[in-house]
C-alpha cells in the first residue's frame, strides 16, 4: 500500500513538474484583444465613431465603452467579425440612413480652385495630401481612405468625395440571384401533395 | 525517334459529365480567314499580369506586327498591331470581360496595305515559308540557346491560349529553373462547340509539332506527352502522321499522342495531368511543383510562328458557331477586330439570336456587347437559338443531393461551400479549399435544384481577394497614421525642447550680463582711479562718433531719393506737394 502511494506521488511530482515547466517554457502570448479588434477595423481614421481614430475606438470597444456597431465603413461585415471575436450579439448598424456606407470613396482636389492654403494637409490623417503653402495641392489616390476628415477645413470648397473606380482588377462578381420564383414553387408543391395524395 | 502511342496507361480523375459535343458543327470546315476590319480596337490588357504600355500616339502610323505597348514588369506581355494603319485614339474601349466594363485600348483605322514591318525569324526552313522575311539571320534548331527561344516568346507576346492567358515566357522561364521533366501539350478541348484546336490540329499538324518541339527545347523537358480527347479521331490522326513524317533533329525528343476519354473537363490541366500521369497537382500548387508544365496547342503554333517566321501574336483562330450562325465555321482573326464583323461575316441569323457567349457553354460568360474585340482570350463565340442551350429555371433549395461533389473533378464539396459562400463566410468557404476549385460548372450542371453554384464561387473568390486587399489597405492606412502621429508627437517634443533652450539662454544671458554690468561697474571704478586720461580720451572719442553719426544723418534727411534730373513738370509738382504739406504742418500746429 505505500508503494502505491509513494509511486503515485512520484507520479504526480514529475507530471506537475512537467506541466509547470511547459507552462513556462511554451507561453503563448497571446496578442490583446485591442490589437485584434484594431486588425479588424478599416484604419480610415474617420472619426464617424466619435473616437479620434481607429485605434482610440478599438480601446473603447475593449473596454466596453463603445458599442460595435458605430464604424460606418466596416460596414455590416466588421459587425458581424467584431461580434465572433468579442462573442457578442450581433446589433444592427447605425441608426439612420445616413450612416449607411455607400461604397469606397476617395478625395479629390479640383486644381482650379485650390488656393494652396496647406489646410487640408494638416488634416489628413494619412498624409495622402501632398502640397505646400500657395502650392496646388493634390489628394494621392491610393493612399486615401476616404475619411473626408479633408473636406470641412477646405475655405473655397474645392474637395469633392468621388466613388473609387471600377477596374478589371477591383471588379468582383455580384451576388447571384438566388430567388424561388413563388408561383413555380406553389406549382411543385401542389404538385407533390397530388403524388404524395395519390400515392397513400 | 520513338513513337508509343497506343500503349499508354491512362488513369482517371474524379467527377466529371458526359456532355453533348456539338463539334461537328464546325470542325470539318477549312479554316478561313476574316476580312480585313475598318478599325481594330486592340486592348492593352490581354493577359494575366500587368498591363501593357502604350509605345504609340494618335497620330502615329504603323505597321502589321509593330509594338504599340511593351511588356510592364516581368509578368507582362507586349501588344502588337494587327493591322497597317494610323493609330486614331488610345481610349477605354468596352471589352469582352463579363464585368462589361472599359479598358485602355489602341484604335487603329486600317489602310488596307497590310504591309508588315520586317519579320526577324531565328530559324529558316519554315513549312511554307511567308514572304519577306528575313532568314539571313537564321539557325538551325539545334544551335539555338533555350534563352535565345525565350526572348523571342516574349517579345512575339505570347500568352496560354487555351484560355489561362499567363505569359508564356514567364511560365518557360520558371519551368526551366524547376528542372521540369515532362511537358503535357493540353489538345483536349473538352467543351462543347469549341473546335478551334481541333481544326488547328488537322490543318497544320507540322505547325503543332515545331511549336512542342520549340517549348520542349526551351524547358529542357525529356518527355513530351500530347493529351488529346477521342472525339478528334482526324486531329489525332494527323498529329501521328507529321510525327512520323518529320525527321526531328533532337534524338532524344520522344513526343506520344495519347487519346484520352472524352469526359468534360479532361481539358481541365490539373484533370489532363491526372489522366496522363497518374499524379495529382498538389492543392492550391502548380504542375511545375510535380515537374510537369502544361501549355495548349494553340500557344504551341504561336511559337511555332515567332521562331520560324518572326511574326508576333496577332492572330488566331475562332470558332464562330451556335444555332443562330448560318456558315458555323474557324476562322483566322487579327485581334482587335470587332466581333460583330466576324459574326456578320459567318453569316448572323439576328431574329434566331438567343445568347451570345465567349467561350464554351459550361465556362463562357455573355458577352456584354458584341462591338468589343477579338483578344487573345477569344477561342470561341457562340451564338446559341432558342432552346439550344437550356436557360436554368429559378433555382430551389439545396436538397443536400450530393450530385454536386459527385461530379466535383476537383473532389470538393459544393454543397459546403455554397453554404458558407451565400452567408459570406470568406473564412469557412477557404477552409472548403475554395481556391482548387477550377470553376469548371460541373456542379452547377449537376444540381436538380439548378442552384448557379458556380456563380456562388466565383462571388466568393472575389470577395475574398477584395477583402484582401482592403485588409492590405487598411494595414497601410494604419502605418501612416501611427507614422503621423509619432512625426507630430516628435515636432510638439521639438518645439518644446527650442523653446526651453531659448529659455535657457536668456536666462543665462541675463545672468552673464548682470555679472557684466558689475564687472564694468567694478573696472570702471578701478579705471577713474588708476587712469583718469583713459577715461577722457574715451569720452572724447564718443562725443565724436556721435557727431559723425547726427552729421550723416542730417545728410540723409538732406538728400533725397530719386531727384535728379527731373523735369520742370515734376519739378513744379514736387513744390506744390512741399507747400502743402508746410501749410498743413502749420494747421496742424494751430489745431492743438
Amino acid at each position: 500500500m505505500l508503494a502505491g502511494i509513494l509511486a503515485f506521488v512520484a507520479l504526480a511530482t514529475f507530471f506537475g513538474l512537467v506541466l509547470g515547466l511547459a507552462a513556462v517554457v511554451f507561453k503563448v502570448e497571446s496578442s490583446p484583444v485591442i490589437d485584434q479588434i484594431d486588425a479588424l477595423l478599416p484604419q480610415t481614421q474617420c472619426g464617424q465613431c466619435s473616437f479620434a481614430g481607429c485605434r482610440p475606438y478599438a480601446e473603447a470597444i475593449a473596454a466596453g465603452e463603445a458599442q460595435i456597431n458605430l464604424c460606418p465603413p466596416g460596414g455590416e461585415n466588421l459587425v458581424q467579425s467584431l461580434a465572433d471575436l468579442l462573442d457578442v450579439e450581433v446589433i444592427p448598424l447605425g441608426d439612420n440612413d445616413d450612416d449607411l456606407f455607400q461604397g469606397p470613396i476617395v478625395a479629390v482636389i479640383i486644381e482650379d480652385t485650390c488656393i494652396g492654403c496647406t489646410l487640408c494637409i494638416q488634416a489628413c490623417p494619412v498624409d495622402a495630401i501632398l502640397g505646400a503653402a500657395k502650392q496646388m495641392h493634390t489628394v494621392i489616390e491610393s493612399e486615401c481612405t476616404g475619411c473626408e476628415l479633408c473636406v470641412p477645413p477646405c475655405p473655397v470648397d474645392c474637395i469633392e468625395m468621388i466613388p473609387v473606380k471600377q477596374t478589371l482588377k477591383n471588379w468582383r462578381w455580384p451576388v447571384p440571384q438566388y430567388s424561388v420564383n413563388n408561383k413555380q414553387a406553389e406549382t411543385i408543391f401542389t404538385t407533390l401533395k397530388h403524388v404524395l395524395a395519390e400515392n397513400t | 525517334m520513338s513513337l508509343s502511342s497506343t500503349l499508354h496507361r491512362l488513369w482517371s480523375f474524379p467527377g466529371g459529365i458526359k456532355l453533348d459535343g456539338n463539334k461537328s458543327l464546325s470542325n470539318h470546315q477549312a479554316i478561313t480567314t476574316a476580312q480585313l476590319a475598318k478599325q481594330l480596337i486592340i486592348p492593352l490588357s490581354q493577359h494575366i499580369g500587368h498591363p501593357a504600355e502604350a509605345i504609340v500616339s494618335v497620330g502615329d502610323k504603323v505597321l502589321k506586327g509593330q509594338v504599340i505597348g511593351y511588356a510592364n514588369g516581368p509578368v507582362s506581355a507586349p501588344v502588337h498591331a494587327s493591322g497597317s494603319g494610323i493609330v486614331t485614339a488610345i481610349e477605354e474601349r468596352l471589352i469582352p470581360h463579363p464585368s462589361g466594363l472599359s479598358a485602355l485600348c489602341v484604335i487603329i483605322d486600317t489602310d488596307g496595305y497590310e504591309k508588315w514591318i520586317e519579320c526577324t525569324p531565328l530559324i529558316g526552313n519554315s513549312v511554307g515559308t511567308s514572304a519577306g522575311t528575313n532568314e539571313a539571320s537564321a539557325q538551325t534548331l539545334s544551335s539555338l540557346s533555350s534563352a535565345q527561344i525565350n526572348e523571342q516568346i516574349a517579345n512575339a507576346g505570347i500568352v496560354g491560349l487555351g484560355g489561362a492567358l499567363y505569359p508564356s515566357a514567364a511560365k518557360l522561364r520558371t519551368a526551366k529553373k524547376m528542372h521540369t521533366d515532362t511537358l503535357i501539350i493540353n489538345a483536349a478541348e473538352c467543351e462543347p462547340y469549341i473546335t478551334c484546336d481541333d481544326v488547328l490540329m488537322r490543318r497544320r499538324p507540322e505547325e503543332v509539332i515545331l511549336g512542342i518541339l520549340l517549348i520542349k527545347k526551351v524547358v529542357g523537358a525529356k518527355k513530351c506527352l500530347i493529351g488529346i480527347e477521342d472525339n478528334k479521331p482526324e486531329a489525332y490522326q494527323a498529329l501521328l502522321t507529321a510525327i512520323s513524317g518529320y525527321e526531328i533533329p533532337n534524338t532524344e525528343a520522344q513526343i506520344e499522342v495519347i487519346s484520352v476519354p472524352a469526359r468534360y473537363p479532361a481539358g481541365g490541366e490539373k484533370q489532363l495531368i491526372q489522366v496522363l500521369t497518374g499524379r495529382e497537382v498538389p492543392s492550391q500548387g502548380l504542375p511545375m511543383d510535380i515537374g510537369i508544365i502544361c501549355h495548349n496547342v494553340t500557344t504551341a503554333v504561336a511559337i511555332y510562328h515567332a521562331v520560324y517566321r518572326g511574326e508576333p501574336l496577332i492572330s488566331r483562330i475562332v470558332t464562330i458557331t451556335g444555332g443562330a450562325i448560318r456558315q458555323p465555321q474557324n476562322m483566322e482573326v487579327p485581334l482587335g477586330t470587332p466581333i460583330r464583323d466576324i459574326l456578320n461575316q459567318a453569316g448572323l441569323d439576328e431574329d434566331k439570336i438567343e445568347k451570345i457567349i465567349m467561350g464554351g457553354p459550361m465556362m463562357g460568360f455573355s458577352l456584354p456587347s458584341i462591338d468589343t474585340p477579338v483578344t487573345k482570350a477569344t477561342n470561341c463565340i457562340l451564338v446559341s437559338e432558342k432552346d439550344e442551350l437550356a436557360t436554368p429555371p429559378p433555382a430551389m433549395p439545396c436538397i443536400r443531393c450530393a450530385r454536386c461533389s459527385d461530379s466535383c473533378p476537383m473532389s470538393l464539396l459544393p454543397q459546403q461551400m455554397y453554404w458558407y459562400a451565400k452567408a459570406r463566410d470568406l473564412e469557412k468557404v477557404q477552409d472548403y479549399n475554395i481556391f482548387d476549385c477550377i470553376e469548371c460548372g460541373c456542379c452547377s450542371y449537376a444540381c436538380p435544384s439548378n442552384i448557379p453554384l458556380v456563380q456562388y464561387f466565383r462571388y466568393a473568390k472575389t470577395e475574398i481577394w477584395d477583402d484582401e486587399r482592403e485588409r492590405n489597405k487598411a494595414n497601410i492606412a494604419r502605418d501612416r497614421h501611427e507614422f503621423r502621429l509619432e512625426r507630430l508627437e516628435k515636432a510638439k517634443a521639438a518645439k518644446a525642447e527650442a523653446a526651453r533652450l531659448r529659455k535657457e539662454k536668456l536666462a543665462k544671458k541675463k545672468a552673464l550680463d548682470a555679472e557684466k554690468a558689475k564687472n564694468e561697474e567694478n573696472s570702471s571704478e578701478i579705471e577713474s582711479s588708476s587712469s583718469k586720461n583713459k577715461s577722457s580720451d574715451n569720452t572724447d572719442l564718443i562725443q565724436e562718433a556721435i557727431a559723425r553719426a547726427k552729421a550723416k544723418k542730417a545728410q540723409q534727411q538732406s538728400q533725397k531719393k530719386n531727384t535728379d534730373n527731373l523735369s520742370a513738370a515734376q519739378q513744379k509738382k514736387i513744390d506744390e506737394v512741399n507747400k502743402r504739406r508746410q501749410k498743413r504742418a502749420g494747421t496742424e500746429k494751430l489745431q492743438p
